[in-house]
């Protein structure tokens, strides 16, 4: 693990602890609701404020803490091309299976990769230190992924363009 | 000290319990029910009525000292259930006039009124009236701002305290003419308690939702718990508009309190997302953290297993950090709650009236019975 890796996931994991708290809160809006308030952003004293916090310019994360629910949305390292491509690939074919991931949301949030959305639903049946042992893993095996993906593109790119430029005998 | 008493019901959250004045009998909230059980045999609790008339999930229950029962529910509604011979329990409505979710539910000391906390910005002061048979209710409206997220009553009867979301903790008399007796004099709250007067408005250090308020056993002092992690006590001196003797907030390093109550005039239990409670002691200069029940850290030497130095660079590698103990391993945590607390309550009293032993309920469908 690289040396920046560490503390920004250290500070990950202790401000998802501190934003993973959250209690059944229904609407004080609207009758009968019981919705997202951090979704919703009607019920301006239910949302805390926002915190990001980014490891470089290309990888960061924003944690949007409400009374009921949270939102967390992660901008994955693109450094050129292939990379952008492999992300939005990666993150399309998670996110069009959103419903069996719970948590996942089906649209990231303006100017990221992923989202999740996490409510007191949510805590009430998974514990919470789970949740968070399972962001940090997404986090880090994400980028071993999509780096993984790359090798093998490159390297089958590599052999096809030798497969065809072998001159003739 | 003895070891606490588990009750697991079931795994679905429990956001309210409450033992019957004799100890008998316990109600739990189960999503849109309540449950009640015989725990005279607390080995082998006892299912004995499901209380089935709400159609949203049941926010609070409470049991007056008559044995009434009273819930609220996310449906805006509160029914008050009035226990029949044959053991049966008979519901009635109450006229709430409330357009939001019912968020908490106290019966005053007495029991022959009970507060009602709204999501509609309104406390709802209710009370029997006998020529329509019926609970009717008064609305407490200023200067409430937010949702009403606890609602506690001051020993006379008559004062009654509500945290709320907007961040403050007032108190505000709830006096009904006939049925209240008229209170003698000033208090430390203020002097004359017609209903509705805000008696004291108070916001914790840092802000943030106020969780739970709590009075002393005299109700000269007030307690709360907000989202900051705080622990807030008020001394007052003469009511609304006059500058409290001291207010001293503790901040703590633990995750916010849901729930907070006084065992006595110097000592106070707090507990919630950090899922064990904790103690704190002081007076009017200041108040302390002092020790913490059903700690994690302490239990760590007896449960933590064997720590291989493999799976050790392994966690380092993976997670950035080295888990001890059970958390790490089993999918099972190292307090009795396995999630937040939600509601804590006295139980038991030792000779002088401070509070010996106390209850609470959790997320994980817990009741639990601590020794302070």
């Amino acid at each position: 693990m690289s040396q920046s890796l560490r503390p920004y996931l250290a500070t990950v994991r202790a401000s998802l602890q501190a934003a993973l708290c959250l209690q059944d809160f229904s609407s004080q809006l609207v009758e009968r609701h019981n919705r997202p308030e951090i979704e919703a952003q009607k019920t301006v004293e239910a949302i805390l404020n926002p915190m990001m916090i980014s490891r470089n310019e290309n990888e960061r994360i924003l944690i949007e803490t409400s009374v009921n629910s949270i939102r967390l949305s992660l901008k994955i390292k693109q450094v050129d091309d292939i990379e952008t491509i492999l992300v939005s690939k990666f993150t399309r074919f998670l996110m069009s299976r959103a419903e069996n991931f719970f948590i996942l949301r089906r649209v990231p949030v303006q100017g990221y990769d992923i989202s999740f959305l996490i409510t007191n639903f949510n805590t009430e049946v998974l514990i919470k230190e789970k949740l968070v042992d399972f962001i940090i893993e997404f986090m880090e095996d994400v980028d071993k992924e999509i780096s993984e993906m790359k090798l093998f593109i490159n390297a089958r790119a590599r052999f096809i363009a030798e497969a065809y430029l072998t001159p003739f005998d | 000290m003895s070891t606490p008493q588990v009750f697991q019901f079931s795994h679905t959250p429990v956001h309210s319990h409450c033992f019957s004045q004799d100890r008998q009998t316990l109600a739990i909230t189960k999503e849109t029910e309540v449950e009640i059980y015989n725990v005279s045999n607390p080995s082998k609790p006892q299912l004995i009525a499901v209380l089935k008339d709400h159609d949203k999930t049941v926010t609070a229950v409470d049991i007056s000292i008559h044995g009434r029962i009273v819930t609220c529910s996310q449906d805006r509604n509160a029914i008050v259930w009035e226990p029949l011979s044959d053991g049966t329990y008979k519901p009635t409505l109450v006229l709430l006039r409330i357009n939001r979710s019912a968020t908490s539910v106290k019966w005053a000391p007495n029991g022959f009124k009970f507060a009602v906390g709204s999501s509609a910005r309104v406390i709802a002061v209710c009370y029997f009236e006998q020529e329509n048979d019926w609970w009717i209710s008064k609305h407490i409206k200023k200067p409430i701002r937010s949702t009403i997220l606890s609602i506690e009553w001051h020993p006379n009867n008559i004062l009654l305290a509500a945290g709320s979301s907007d961040g403050h903790a007032r108190v505000f008399s709830g006096f009904i003419k006939g049925i209240d007796n008229k209170p003698s004099g000033a208090s430390l709250w203020g002097e004359k308690f017609p209903f509705n007067t805000l008696c004291g408005d108070f916001i914790s250090s840092c802000g943030g939702w106020v969780h739970d308020v709590a009075f002393s056993p005299s109700g000269d002092v007030l307690a709360f718990v907000a989202h900051d992690s705080t622990v807030t006590v008020v001394y007052p001196n003469g009511g609304e508009g006059v500058a409290p003797k001291s207010i001293l907030s503790v901040s703590t390093s633990h995750l916010p309190f849901t729930s907070v109550f006084f065992a006595d005039e110097n000592t106070l239990v707090a507990a919630g997302h950090n899922r064990f409670p904790v103690v704190f002691q002081g007076d009017e200069t200041e108040w302390l953290e002092v020790h913490s029940i059903d700690d994690p850290k302490k239990s760590v030497a007896q449960g933590s297993t064997e720590t291989t130095a493999l799976n050790m660079f392994k966690q380092l590698d993976l997670k950035g950090a080295v888990q001890t103990g059970a958390s790490s391993s089993s999918s099972s945590l190292n307090t009795i709650h396995q999630n937040t607390i939600t509601q804590l309550r006295p139980y038991a009293f030792g000779s002088k009236g401070e509070v010996t032993k106390f209850s609470s309920s959790g997320i994980d469908g817990k009741v639990v019975i601590f020794d302070i």
